[in-house]
């Protein structure tokens, strides 16, 4: 038996009934014959029962996820009854008061993603663009690493490193710079944590997601497309700007919207330099509070009559938020696949 | 006028590469200042008590992080035991029986939803089926939250890597006339081996820096424990309960546990990458 490559497989095969039979049945069965029918039959039952169990792991993943979401509406609804769709626009979040409202934590959540996003963007899309242009093919691989371990850095680290590395500097030297600049988002004092601190970090922490994603779908543009630029004498830059992103745009933008996923749901991060302050104000770099870094604070102190229920809400709030947008870029990515594929 | 347009092309070029150049030295330069950082911070806490002794109160000197990193081997422990054949085998399903049915592929969104879903939310779901309706935080309840971020992991690339497996690899077990479960576990699975060790690898390195689920299921515990009843002491917990504090010699302490962590994550990571480059044997 030529069976090197996966080892026991004689044990496990059939010995044919009678050389040369091709499977007619006879009328005389010999006891080879019933043991091969006995042996077939056990392999069916164990068939079925192998398929049962693997569905049922698969089902209980599917029930699983489910069971998250009828949860979170469940705890959350003492809170949805008690405030209804004004728990949505509810400036108010004072747990001394037994008022909640939501407003100051997705303001919190949804201003911090947007400067992750307006900065993490264009540094992905640079070393996208270096990894599949400029790089030497040498140095790809090692490079690409790197960036992929920075993703592989668990939050609390970054969360860690910002409070006590980044939000001194932010304090020190760009504050006061932007400051200078006398916009109203970039005023009042340089505290080194808030809004705008949480959302560096968080660009950060989006980066080797978003430019893994635009790497890999760089890669599909078919190289006879881009040769023709070049050819008819494009630089580089150019084939990238008419060539290889509106081929890529579908795949870019998921990469982007699942970028946006993680910095909506990031917890550690945001909460050691949020500032966690339950007040919207103008500037930027005045503390606040996201959704995430609101259920990190608090939860575990929190009253089970209505701020549990409150944060509860929140959860859904961000659940929901974040189902949309992971499954938005699912379906762009899986779709800029299929046509990569064709 | 032919050679301004000229030009002006080259100097966009240039500047969109130089630009380019820059982003990549940003994000290395991110990489290696969290690193230098967290040495420079952290192997300085590293010595004998770290190790051996339990969390410090506050103001008493000395003291180590034994109690959070036993929880933590205990809690990221357990949930691998789980999550890793709860994972294979539901990748196994949706790589060799759900290839076309409806149910699969909503199982499939589902675990890539579930991949990058904020564990924050993992934490709620379990606090409300694990801690509330026993009554007390425990390391169990810890040990769900890490699984159910675990398993998403373990079924995409378990499943993934299924499907590298060349038919023909299949077919010539089916010739031989094993049974279908034969066939995917000792044949399929078999070959694809190292990249299934590599999915349980990421997983593991995953859970052991999740910190936001575990905030309200293991809570912490001053106390050196392996009841897994209990609050539970667990590395990230500690790290950001003792970062967050005043006391000078507990921020030390968190350092030296960030320090641990990242070193072990990043290893982790490291051996993975080595272990899959070779995805299907052949």
């Amino acid at each position: 038996m030529a069976a090197s490559a996966t080892g026991d497989v004689t044990d496990m095969t059939l010995h044919p009934p009678v050389q040369g039979s091709q499977g007619e049945t006879r009328p005389h069965t010999s006891e080879a014959d019933r043991r091969f029918a006995r042996r077939v039959r056990r392999f069916a039952v164990q068939d079925k029962i192998f398929a049962w169990v693997t569905f049922s792991f698969a089902a209980l993943v599917l029930f699983t996820m489910a069971g998250l979401l009828v949860s979170l509406v469940f705890e959350a609804w003492p809170a949805l009854r008690e405030y209804g769709v004004g728990f949505l626009v509810g400036t108010t979040w004072s747990p001394a008061d037994d008022v909640f409202g939501a407003v100051i934590s997705i303001y919190g959540t949804v201003v911090t993603s947007a400067i992750a996003l307006l900065i993490g963007v264009p540094v992905s899309f640079g070393i996208a663009v270096f990894l599949t242009e400029i790089c030497p093919l040498r140095l790809r691989r090692p490079l690409g690493t790197a960036i992929e371990l920075l993703a592989g850095v668990p939050s609390i680290i970054y969360g860690i490193w910002g409070l006590f590395i980044f939000a001194p500097l932010i304090q020190e030297y760009v504050q006061p710079w932007l400051s200078a600049t006398g916009l109203p988002f970039f005023s009042g004092p340089p505290l080194g944590v808030g809004i705008f601190t949480a959302g560096v970090v968080l660009s950060l922490m989006v980066v080797p997601f978003i430019a893994s994603v635009m790497r890999d779908v760089f890669e599909t543009v078919p190289p006879v497309l881009k040769e023709s630029a070049y050819g008819i004498g494009c630089t580089t830059w150019e084939v990238i700007r008419h060539i290889v992103l509106p081929y890529t745009r579908v795949g870019v933008i998921g990469g982007i919207m699942l970028g946006l996923g993680r910095a909506l749901g990031e917890t550690m991060a945001v909460t050691f330099v949020i500032g966690n302050a339950n007040r919207i104000a103008g500037s930027l770099f005045a503390p606040g509070n996201s959704i995430a870094s609101t259920l990190a604070n608090e939860f575990a102190e929190a009253d089970p009559t209505l701020h549990i229920p409150s944060l509860y809400a929140l959860g859904l709030i961000l659940f929901l938020i974040t189902f949309v947008v992971l499954a938005a870029a699912k379906w762009l990515t899986d779709r800029s696949a299929l046509k990569a594929g064709r | 006028m032919e050679s301004s347009i000229y030009r002006r092309r080259l100097i966009t070029n240039r500047v969109g590469m130089i630009l380019s150049g820059i982003a990549m030295a940003v994000g290395l330069a991110g990489l290696t200042w969290i690193l230098w950082t967290l040495l420079y911070n952290g192997l300085s806490a590293f010595g004998y008590d770290f190790f051996f002794n339990s969390t410090p109160a506050p103001g008493s000197p000395g003291g180590g992080m034994a109690n959070a990193i036993v929880g933590s081997l205990l809690m990221v422990g357990a949930s691998t035991l789980v999550a890793t054949p709860v994972g294979i085998l539901a990748g196994i399903y949706l790589a060799e029986y759900g290839a076309t049915s409806r149910f699969a592929a909503a199982t499939r969104f589902v675990v890539d939803i579930m991949l990058s879903a904020p564990s924050i939310v993992i934490g709620l779901f379990v606090y409300a089926v694990a801690v509330a309706t026993v009554g007390h935080f425990s390391g169990w309840a810890g040990s769900i939250a890490l699984g159910l971020i675990a398993v998403p992991v373990v079924v995409r690339t378990t499943e993934n890597m299924l499907n590298l497996v060349p038919g023909s690899l299949r077919e010539a077990a089916f010739a031989l006339g094993a049974p279908r479960w034969r066939v995917n576990t000792a044949v399929a699975l078999r070959a694809v081996k190292g990249g299934v060790v590599t999915g349980v690898l990421l997983s593991v390195a995953r859970m052991i820096g999740e910190t936001a689920p575990l905030l309200f299921t293991a809570l912490n515990n001053q106390f050196f424990t392996t009841d897994m009843g209990q609050p539970m002491a667990n590395l990230p917990v500690v790290i950001y309960n003792f970062a967050m504090s005043p006391y000078a010699d507990w921020q030390e302490l968190a350092w030296g546990g960030a320090a641990l962590i990242a070193l072990v994550v990043l290893g982790i990571n490291i051996a993975a990458r080595m272990l899959f480059r070779d995805p299907v044997r052949s």
